[in-house]
């Protein structure tokens, strides 16, 4: 029995898929704001949201799945608070109910899970009334194969079945258990024997030959003879506690994944009621295949400015399927940072299958999202920086593959423009012959220039926006790359015009 | 144990041979050298026939059963149950039939040269076929076989115990299992106990097996029977052989390592008849197989005494591996006589009738003598007992006295070690007595003339000049004439 809510076909396992760059990617796209508004304060949901959304998904047709799933929890959230709170519960009850099985006597462990087991039955009883109740209000493949599941797999008389064992289990007629002769006629490979039921008539009963019985006890004042027979009795039902206690941990992570999957899709909900509530709109993507390259979106903002100025902000428009290189010049503080901020946050949401903060939104799934971004706080001599950015850059390289995305902030400027530009120019040359996408933000109007010049018909340009008067508008918008980077306009706003 | 041993560390390593096997009690052999070349020979054979990689594994696996065979003996005689003394009884003997069994197969196919094995594989033979052992086998078989079949069952209720025979219940695990099966995830904790076992039955377990026994009345008479009747089950013969080759399989598994290093092995020629005695490539054992411990390798050395030369004076810088040379003479000799290998690529040993160490002892108050004295009366003992078919080794002579002494003394026993016309070894500071007569060879130890502290520990034939040490550590110190005058100059 699996919920799979996150996969069609498999578990949630986070630890193996954590993106490799994801330190760097939180740090350089601002995502603990996002983190932060999805957990709304719990922490279990912070560290599952931040987990999913940081292992990427590949498949569109998975993210299709998730987004199906969301589209129900949005439309559903009493019911989906139900099934959480009833997961919970089975922790909970699991926590209080299993310190017996910390034991070293297989009796301990056997009542422990027992106890345990009984709980787990009455719980799950309750999960396949919620399915029967509410499964028509929902549409997602997902959670109409989870409801599904539910009723088939628990029928009442499956559960009576479980309740008869539990009782068989507590040995109210005794233990008992067959024996071999081992080493030195001691006795071995203890296994416990369902007793037969008695099937013969009274009268048949007393005719019958009886096989022999001997039986002894052990006096009441022998305590080594009851630690003795205890033990015996332990070896004997040595395996089936375990058989048990590992079908209540089996049972137990059922309920905890359960609570994992669906504490993503609470993230979500949550989040998507903060955008609500600041006036910001989300677009359920298409996603475009691996293969192809696809950018293209009207009304994108970056959700995390947006959440942590708690007000919409900023949007842009781009067409650019079809190229691998987007180069980002222009104004200081013209937006540009925000503009790469908002490509990355949307990417992650979208591979993650939760909806992106835009009007129209639709790009190609990555099979890696890497940033590089220049690191102000680590400034050293100079030769020293360009040695820590190429290092960290190689540090990408070790891990990128084809078709990934690269997101390169002020890359390569820690040196001066021509050296930089021959850098820039080599690295990224070969980044895209090696078929990866790059969205490059830069001041090197070298490089910029010999791109444009180069490498056209693969090749889009942008710019930060800027007024007649100088005044920024803060949007990117398409056009080669100019000399200056109108560091003087910063310049005047902050000295005044005339010093 | 002999009087040379610890003089030639020949204890140090017949304790790093023997150690581990304390119960086959193999010092004995390590003491007792043989006295014809014949008996050497039909050692040599053994060791050749057990060099065979296969046989030799086999005879260690042999070795290895019989020994569980013992230790089954020692636990049947400790425990208290009749019922579990008697299982363990029978196992030994089970063992003890399995190894004789294939070890019979496995002499059988081997390609055995040695008179020694050769006897052994036709003795083997008829024993495993006769009526005594067959009929052993049989009855054990069929006891272990019976003993397998008992299964029974416990219910345990409270402090009760019901015990009766099985009866082909189902087992309840599988079923557990089955009903839990829809939610089984991935690899689960495993929350089965390990309980310590014990070969000591409880006074419980014993009880239920006296159940036991009722419920199978025959086979438990049956084995208390066999019991009684097996006592004697172990053959003489092959209790000898497995105590006795152990001498060869420890010799072997000594030098083993050793040859893995590089160094070589070689049979002996053994000869009463010549005192030609050469050996290449050879080396003191006790320090080899201690350097290997300590991860080094010791030096070889090179000797052959022809015609009518008859004794090796040593001498040389000190911590040049004079006395380790004498040693290795002396030991080289002496496992030459037990019929084992010796160190070295190819040798030709004298066996002897008689081994004398002398070797510097440290004074004693309590005999009242002077050490010269002492050394002196030594001498006379050895010489007194030694003929002309003995080996004398002597290590640093006369050092506690005046030079003109210990020249005059050395030279005095050196001419009646001559007039018997024995092979010796003589380490000593007195470089005159290396050039004696005819009967003498010079060796001395070596040093690298740019740094006199490097030890070569190569001991090589060449005339006796303390001279080209004394300079070159002079030379070190800056204190050679040209040095000092230098030095003076200043």
């Amino acid at each position: 029995m699996k919920a799979f809510l996150l996969y069609k076909d498999r578990d949630f396992a986070p630890e193996r898929t954590l993106a490799p760059n994801a330190t760097d990617l939180i740090q350089d796209l601002h995502l603990n704001v996002l983190f932060d508004t999805m957990a709304k304060g719990d922490k279990f949901t912070l560290d599952v949201s931040r987990k999913v959304v940081l292992s990427s998904l590949r498949d569109p047709q998975a993210i299709l799945y998730r987004q199906d799933i969301i589209k129900d929890c949005l439309k559903n959230p009493p019911i989906i608070m139900k099934i959480y709170a009833l997961a919970l519960e089975s922790l909970e009850c699991e926590k209080k109910l299993s310190w017996a099985i910390f034991s070293r006597y297989p009796s301990s462990i056997l009542g422990g899970s027992i106890s345990v087991l009984e709980a787990f039955v009455e719980l799950l009883k309750r999960l396949r009334s919620l399915a029967e109740e509410h499964s028509r209000a929902f549409q997602s493949e997902g959670f109409r194969q989870f409801f599904r599941m539910l009723m088939a797999e628990l029928s009442d008389s499956y559960i009576a079945g479980v309740k008869y064992h539990l009782r068989q289990l507590r040995f109210r007629g005794g233990v008992l258990i067959s024996a071999e002769l081992g080493k030195g006629s001691q006795g071995t490979r203890y296994v416990l024997r369902k007793p037969r039921a008695v099937k013969k008539g009274f009268i048949q009963q007393v005719f019958s030959k009886k096989p022999p019985v001997y039986t002894f006890n052990i006096p009441d004042r022998d305590e080594i003879g009851a630690k003795a027979l205890s033990e015996l009795r332990d070896r004997g039902i040595n395996h089936a506690a375990n058989a048990v206690a590992q079908s209540k941990d089996h049972i137990l992570s059922f309920f905890q994944m359960l609570r994992t999957e669906l504490a993503f899709y609470l993230g979500c909900m949550n989040l998507h009621a903060r955008l609500v509530e600041i006036a910001a709109h989300v677009h359920f993507s298409v996603p475009a295949g691996l293969e192809v390259r696809r950018h293209t979106f009207t009304g994108l903002y970056d959700v995390c400015l947006a959440l942590s100025e708690g007000r919409s902000v900023v949007e842009n428009d781009l067409s650019a399927d079809n190229r691998n290189l987007i180069v980002i010049t222009g104004a200081n503080q013209g937006g540009k940072s925000t503009f790469l901020r908002g490509i990355g946050v949307a990417q992650l949401m979208m591979q993650s299958g939760m909806f992106v903060g835009a009007s129209e939104f639709s790009s190609n799934v990555c099979d890696g999202i890497f940033s590089h971004y220049k690191r102000e706080e680590d400034v050293t001599m100079e030769s020293g920086k360009l040695d820590e950015e190429l290092k960290r850059m190689s540090a990408i390289v070790d891990k990128v593959t084809p078709n990934s995305l690269l997101l390169l902030n002020e890359s390569f400027a820690s040196t001066n423009e021509r050296e930089g530009s021959e850098v820039a120019r080599q690295v990224i040359c070969t980044l895209l012959d090696a078929g990866i996408k790059v969205f490059f933000v830069t001041h090197l109007h070298k490089f910029a220039q010999d791109s444009f010049e180069r490498r056209m018909s693969e090749t889009i340009f942008l710019r930060a926006e800027r007024n007649a008067d100088g005044e920024r508008t803060f949007k990117i918008l398409e056009g080669e790359p100019l000399q200056t980077s109108f560091g003087e306009d910063l310049y005047r706003s902050i000295f005044g015009a005339t010093h | 144990m002999p009087a040379f041993f610890v003089d030639l560390n020949l204890d140090q390593i017949v304790n790093a041979i023997t150690r581990g096997k304390e119960e086959y009690n193999l010092r004995p052999y390590f003491h007792s050298p043989l006295k014809n070349v014949d008996a050497i020979l039909y050692c040599h054979e053994v060791m050749r026939d057990l060099e065979e990689k296969m046989l030799f594994e086999r005879v260690k696996l042999f070795a290895r059963r019989m020994r569980e065979m013992r230790d089954h003996l020692v636990r049947a005689k400790k425990f208290h149950y009749p019922h579990q003394r008697e299982s363990w009884f029978l196992d030994a003997v089970e063992l003890y039939c399995g190894a004789v069994q294939s070890f019979s197969e496995d002499l059988d196919q081997a390609d055995l040269d040695s008179r020694g094995l050769s006897a052994l594989r036709d003795f083997a033979r008829r024993y495993v076929q006769s009526d005594a052992f067959t009929s052993l086998v049989a009855e054990t078989g069929s006891l272990k076989h019976d003993l397998a079949t008992v299964q029974y069952c416990l219910l345990i209720k409270s402090g009760a115990i019901s015990v009766r025979r099985y009866d082909s219940e189902t087992d309840y695990r599988a079923e557990v299992e089955a009903t839990f099966e829809k939610f089984k995830q991935a690899a689960a904790k495993d929350y089965s106990v390990k309980f310590s076992s014990s070969e000591e039955m409880n006074h419980v377990e014993a009880q239920v097996l006296d159940r036991v026994a009722e419920l199978y009345p025959d086979v438990f008479l049956h084995l208390g029977a066999y019991c009684g009747s097996r006592t004697g089950y172990l053959d003489e013969t092959i209790a000898t052989f497995d105590r006795e080759i152990q001498f060869y399989v420890s010799y072997l598994e000594f030098i083993v390592e050793l040859k893995h290093q590089g160094l070589d092995f070689c049979y002996p020629k053994v000869t009463d008849s010549s005192k030609e005695v050469y050996d290449f490539d050879c080396f003191d054992l006790a320090l080899a197989h201690k350097l290997y411990v300590e991860g080094s390798q010791v030096v070889c050395n090179d000797f052959h005494l022809a015609g009518n030369e008859r004794i090796i004076v040593v001498s040389g810088p000190n911590q040049g591996g004079k006395t380790t040379f004498a040693r290795a003479f002396g030991q080289l000799h002496y496992l030459a006589s037990l019929g084992c290998p010796v160190p070295g690529r190819k040798a030709q040993l004298f066996l002897f009738d008689r081994l004398f160490t002398h070797f510097e002892k440290a004074e004693t108050v309590q005999n009242g003598r002077g050490k010269l004295q002492d050394d002196l009366l030594r001498f006379h003992e050895i010489l007194n007992a030694a003929t002309s078919r003995s080996v004398i080794v002597m290590n640093e002579i006369f050092s506690s006295t005046t030079l003109r002494d210990a020249l005059f003394l050395g030279k005095r026993i050196m001419k009646k070690i001559m007039d018997l016309d024995i092979l010796c070894v003589c380490v000593t500071f007195i470089d005159e007595l290396s050039s004696l007569s005819e009967k003498t060879v010079s060796m001395v130890s070596t040093i690298v003339p740019e740094d006199p502290a490097l030890r070569t520990y190569k001991v090589v034939r060449k005339q006796a000049d303390g001279l080209a040490y004394a300079l070159s550590i002079a030379e070190k110190y800056r204190l050679t004439s040209e040095r000092l005058g230098e030095r003076l100059r200043q």
